[in-house]
């Protein structure tokens, strides 16, 4: 491989490296009215999907953002446009709570 | 502090209530444990259905479609269980306590309208839901002796006390 040609190998390499590593999505499940995990850590453009394993129907609600319906034995989800971290909560049981720390990618 | 009517009633339906559950608290049998559990979460059917046929507020009618949805599922789990553990459920003072306090609290919200009912039904659904939450934690959950059953309790508790808590939030917005 010629000198010029070896430069532009390592070139494309750093360009491949620096793309924005593929989207994910992280599961978080609900049982007897429990989020798990608790808190996730995720970033931008990720999507979170709820699976509820209960028989009653949730919500994931951010006081004043996004809500997410989570009908029984059914999952919801939402792709995550903003960094920051969000506190979330099931409207119909407040006393769920859950996290999302949402770094920018 | 001014106390109308009302609320007196209201406390002393829950008094009648609670010493029945002292009463009962030389341990209730499994059979009737879930006889209560059950007969709780159906009167609070009663009352949301009522709650439905004359509210016109959303958050109260919303509030009230939870109570349906969430406490006919945990009673059909309820069902189940006895089934499965070949539990009869069995009727006994706690359980028809409750069914007195909830048959005279009904007739005194089928007597009101409008805005009057809708902070009735739902103070209401406050105190009930504390009442037996208060129940579970230190009467009924602890004298059950099956797992199983003890288990759908708890997730009862929890259920119960998100409604004790999205009852609160309701009650903030009628004020």
């Amino acid at each position: 491989m010629s000198p010029k040609r070896c430069l532009w190998a390592a070139m494309l390499v750093l360009a491949a490296s620096a793309l924005p590593a593929r989207a994910e999505t992280i599961t978080v499940t609900i049982d007897k009215l429990v989020f798990s995990p608790a808190t996730v850590n995720a970033k931008v453009g990720d999507t979170v999907e709820w699976v509820n394993k209960d028989a009653f129907a949730h919500t994931a609600t951010v006081k004043g953002g996004w809500e997410v319906m989570i009908p029984p034995g059914k999952a919801g989800s939402i792709v995550l446009k903003q960094a920051g971290a969000v506190d979330y909560y099931c409207r119909f049981h407040p006393n769920m709570r859950g996290r999302i720390a949402v770094a920018a990618r | 502090m001014f106390i109308r009517p009302l609320a007196a009633t209201a406390a002393l339906c829950l008094f009648a209530a609670s010493a029945s559950f002292a009463q009962a608290a030389d341990k209730p049998t499994d059979p009737q444990i879930s006889h209560i559990a059950y007969t709780a979460g159906a009167l609070d059917v009663e009352a949301a259905k009522l709650a439905l046929s004359k509210s016109k507020n959303q958050e109260v009618r919303d509030f009230a479609d939870g109570m349906v949805r969430d406490h006919e599922a945990v009673n059909a789990q309820a069902l189940d269980l006895v089934k499965k553990l070949k539990v009869t459920p069995e009727d006994n003072p706690t359980s028809q306590a409750l069914a007195e306090a909830a048959g005279q609290e009904r007739a005194r919200l089928t007597k009101l309208d409008g805005a009057a009912f809708d902070k009735a039904y739902i103070d209401n659904e406050v105190a009930y839901h504390k009442q037996v939450n208060a129940a579970l934690e230190t009467l009924l959950i602890p004298s059950a002796s099956n797992a199983e059953l003890k288990s759908l309790l708890e997730t009862g508790l929890k259920l119960f006390q998100g409604h004790e808590q999205h009852a609160e939030h309701v009650a903030s917005t009628l004020k």
